[in-house]
């Protein structure tokens, strides 16, 4: 079947080089079929992943692709180490359908943690492979060689071979061994180095290609026309005045779905305001002002308990004190500094994506269901776009420039403009969580019950569809259940009787998906700051009370390490402060999904208590991700996921009216801006001989709770609402004076 | 009716032909002349990204009518400096590691050059407050502020480098 024929064929030379030029090609020159050898994209090939030229130069082909994070060095510092070969050798290829092997979506803090630990093995079974053929050219024993910059020598000293010689332009054949011998971490020389990032220069210097940046041939732009109102429908539309626009091409129109194209950007622009469209009133939103109260009441999927230890309902009653709160936290929008853009080319039944998208293997799938074609004949490639932080527009508006591309047989740039990103990205959901607690007369917590509202799980029925599926009334392919079974929710503290139970909902006010650190942002500004309440009604010291109930002993060491470096006095001796700008501090902590990166963080804010603002002036963490493929790039990571939740704590908060978003620019939305961003100092513990955890989202998780812990040290107050704007902080501290 | 506008970019005169005269200076940079350190962000002026220089002042590029700056004398990032030839805020940030994505830091450095060309030696609050409308959602502005105020130490001793 030809199909099948063309998606195997990888049009690659042998030089990994060639590949390069050939990634950012136009698809016209993809035909040059004499020089193409083929090349498997599967993940249990070592051939999935690498190739090494002639010249010694090694290409990796990835799966997870580099948001911003970092994650395109760290992995290239991985390969090169397992693989014993100059860091410079290594060119890296991502999230290319016809060339990567699917790693799965680059999300949840799983790049170094899975995809890493997938390229390690690839490449230690390469290694291995290439020792196995050096000790029988050699006729010496494989334990009596080293490898070293892509050369293999005995190591008595003599001469050697090259990977280059001994693979003689061959590709590899070998399945991934699980396996194959792993490099000593103490031999290490470039994992755990600070190198520099790959992508900065050309970042710094304005040469990086971003998908914005990308042209094809006779590409034209366009330009959506989205909805006036979130589930409105298109009545009329007429375009009979964009005709006086010079390079004006024509609109779009499937179903909901309108855009217009032109051959400039700036007539695209001009033509999607001057457009004339009639929208059905839709008026399917909650109150804002009701939002929690509609979760509350929102039909539920299912109740599943989440975590249980003991039983909650025979603890013992008499004499206990009982403890209650009630927690929250708004819709976000993802609010990348970038709009979401794409380019795609639909030639003879063939689509070609340039996508930002986070899951470049998963868009393939739901573009061919959406346009009814085999995914052999869709391609998607990754270009990086701007910071996404999770399932931003990026894969919708891919859909609509393939739908666009489709309809109109030339290739077009879509490019969202602000109003797009911020009414159409799908939504961090707002979430809501119940708490209790019975303390008895030792001041033991006897029992700890929670309740968490939030979408069905992420998000298994709105947010992760394509929105031109929705728009064009055209077939819809979610993502399976699989894999999204254990959202890793739950304390980190051993109890006597504790539960955590989900209510799934099945109604979220517009289309939901994940923003760094799904639901555990969430349950752990209610776990922590509960804990805190709990510590605050029997005077134990906030440090204290963790310890009390942690039998791990990573967390412990960590704890510990964090009350050092912060210089944390116990709440006792630190009186709460009377002045008028009050100052404060909190402490916060997670084990990332209960099994993963350990990180807990100390806030010093201020208060004022004249105009309710809280200020962040210094966060200390301490962080263990296990072993530091990256330690600079690590940091790099933990500084943002700080300044970034002080932001969604501080600040921001999407807005809506019955019928759409209403917080459609940054005057709406505001985000942290400079006066505002605190110091961070950072305790990295790196542990070389365990396997590396993810860092991408752990620290986003303890911000929130830290920061209302911290409040109350100051002033008393507790923050229950996200975000803690002035009005709120007024009404808490008017809370404490009439107490 | 295309009227010819007049333009110094990046030390070079350049003749841009525009059908209209109230188009963004960013889509002539972007899209005539090529060059994409400039970004679109929100085309509303509130978040830097397409920050460039108007006669050695920083200016948003989304939101200024291209016959608003005929004649004038533009500058981008591209112009400001080269790996050959840096910049001192350039060096600074790549030195610092000073972006995630990146998408921003075209704002964050023509914004911080307008400063140092004016401010020598300026203070970490004056550094906050002269880029208090440029938005990073990434988070880096911890990276950020270390690199200009690291460029603004160095331009100080060497002051012959970038006037």
């Amino acid at each position: 079947m030809p199909d099948k024929e063309v998606s195997r064929r990888a049009f690659l030379k042998a030089s990994g080089g060639l590949v390069v030029t050939f990634v950012f090609a136009s698809p016209s020159t993809r035909c040059d079929a004499a020089a193409l050898t083929e090349k498997t994209v599967s993940p249990d090939e070592v051939g999935g992943f690498i190739a090494i030229d002639a010249n010694g130069l090694v290409t990796l082909y990835s799966g997870k692709v580099e948001l911003g994070t970092g994650v395109l060095t760290a992995i290239t510092q991985i390969i090169a180490e397992e693989l014993s070969v100059p860091f410079a050798s290594v060119t890296t290829i991502q999230g290319d359908t016809l060339l990567t092997p699917n790693q799965g979506p680059t999300y949840a803090s799983f790049s170094i943690q899975n995809g890493g630990a997938q390229i390690r093995r690839a490449a230690a079974t390469a290694r291995d492979a290439l020792l196995t053929r050096a000790s029988s050219k050699l006729g010496v024993a494989k334990d009596l060689l080293r490898t070293d910059d892509g050369l293999i020598t005995p190591k008595s000293g003599g001469k050697g071979l090259s990977y280059a010689q001994l693979l003689a332009g061959q590709t590899f054949t070998m399945k991934v061994n699980p396996s194959a011998p792993l490099k000593d971490p103490r031999d290490y020389k470039i994992v755990g180095t600070p190198v520099a990032r790959l992508d900065i220069p050309d970042k710094i210097f304005g040469k990086f290609t971003y998908v914005h940046d990308f042209k094809l041939p006779g590409m034209l732009h366009a330009r959506m026309v989205h909805p006036a109102a979130a589930g409105a429908s298109l009545e009329a539309w007429n375009d009979d005045a964009c005709r006086k626009l010079p390079g004006y091409v024509q609109a779009v129109r499937k179903g909901d779905l309108l855009a217009v194209v032109a051959s400039n950007e700036w007539t695209a622009i001009r033509a999607a305001s001057t457009i004339a469209a009639t929208w059905t009133a839709w008026q399917g939103l909650p109150e804002q002002s009701q939002l929690f109260e509609y979760l509350r009441s929102s039909k539920v999927d299912r109740n599943e308990v989440l975590q249980s230890m003991g039983n909650t309902s025979d603890a013992p009653k008499a004499g206990n004190r009982t403890l209650q709160a009630t927690y929250d936290l708004p819709l976000n929008t993802h609010g990348s500094i970038g709009p979401s853009c794409a380019v795609a080319d639909f030639k003879e039944g063939r689509l070609t994506v340039w996508t930002p998208s986070q899951a470049s293997h998963l868009l393939r799938e739901q573009l061919a269901t959406m346009l009814q074609i085999p995914p052999e004949r869709v391609r998607c490639i990754y270009l990086e776009g701007a910071g996404c932080y999770g399932r931003n527009g990026a894969d919708d508006c891919s859909s609509e420039a393939a739908l666009i591309a489709k309809e109109i047989g030339q290739p077009v740039r879509l490019q969202w403009m602000r109003a797009d990103e911020h009414g159409w990205d799908p939504k961090g959901p707002a979430t809501l969580l119940d708490y209790r607690a019975s303390i008895d007369e030792q001041n033991r917590i006897v029992a700890w019950e929670s309740d968490i509202f939030l979408p069905e799980r992420p998000m298994r029925r709105s947010g992760a569809t394509l929105l031109a599926a929705t728009l064009a009334k055209l077939p819809k392919f979610g993502p399976p259940n699989a894999n999204l079974s254990n959202p890793g929710l739950g304390i980190p503290y051993v109890l006597t009787n504790s539960k955590l139970t989900a209510h799934w909902l099945l109604d979220t006010p517009l289309p939901a998906a994940w923003i760094r650190a799904p639901a555990r942002l969430q349950n752990t500004f209610g776990n922590e700051s509960f804990l805190d309440e709990i510590a605050a009604a029997t005077s134990i010291d906030p440090f204290e009370i963790r310890i009390r109930h942690l039998t791990d002993k990573r967390g412990l060491e960590l704890l510990e390490r964090l009350r050092q470096f912060a210089k944390w006095q116990p709440r006792a001796q630190h009186p709460r402060d009377a002045g008028a700008l009050a100052h404060g501090r909190g402490v916060s902590y997670a084990k990332y999904e209960l099994v993963r990166t350990y990180v807990g963080i100390v806030a010093d804010v201020t208060v004022n208590r004249t105009t309710g603002a809280v200020k962040v002036d210094r966060v200390f963490v301490a962080h263990d991700c296990g072993q530091i493929i990256n330690p600079d790039g690590l940091r790099n990571q933990i500084e943002g996921n700080v300044v970034q939740s002080i932001s969604r704590t501080l600040v921001e908060e999407l807005t809506f009216s019955r019928s759409a978003v209403t917080s459609l620019n940054w005057g709406s939305y505001p985000i942290l801006t400079f006066p505002d961003v605190p110091e961070v100092a950072i305790d990295l513990i790196d542990r070389p001989t365990e396997v590396p955890w993810g860092a991408g989202e752990p620290t986003t998780s303890v911000v929130p709770s830290a920061i209302a812990n911290a409040v109350f040290d100051a002033t008393g107050a507790r923050l229950r609402s996200v975000p803690f704007r002035p009005a709120k902080v007024q009404a808490a501290l008017g809370l404490v004076k009439a107490v | 009716m295309i009227t010819p506008i007049k333009l110094t970019v990046n030390g070079k005169a350049c003749v841009l032909h525009t059908e209209d005269p109230n188009m963004p200076l960013l889509y002539a940079l972007r899209d005539e002349l090529g060059l994409h350190g400039l970004h679109f962000g929100c085309g509303l002026g509130q978040c830097g990204a397409c920050t460039v220089h108007y006669d050695g002042v920083a200016l948003r590029s989304c939101i200024m009518p291209i016959s608003a700056v005929a004649g004038g004398a533009i500058v981008t990032l591209e112009g400001l400096g080269t790996p050959e030839a840096p910049h001192p805020l350039q060096r600074a940030f790549v030195d610092e590691q000073a972006a995630q994505c990146g998408y921003c830091i075209n704002g964050m450095i023509m914004q911080a050059a307008a400063l140092l060309a004016t401010t020598k030696n300026p203070t970490e609050n004056q550094v906050r407050q002269a880029l208090a409308a440029n938005l990073c959602k990434c988070g880096t502005h911890v990276r950020i502020l270390r690199a200009i105020m690291r460029a603004a130490a160095q331009m100080s001793e060497q002051p012959s480098a970038h006037a």
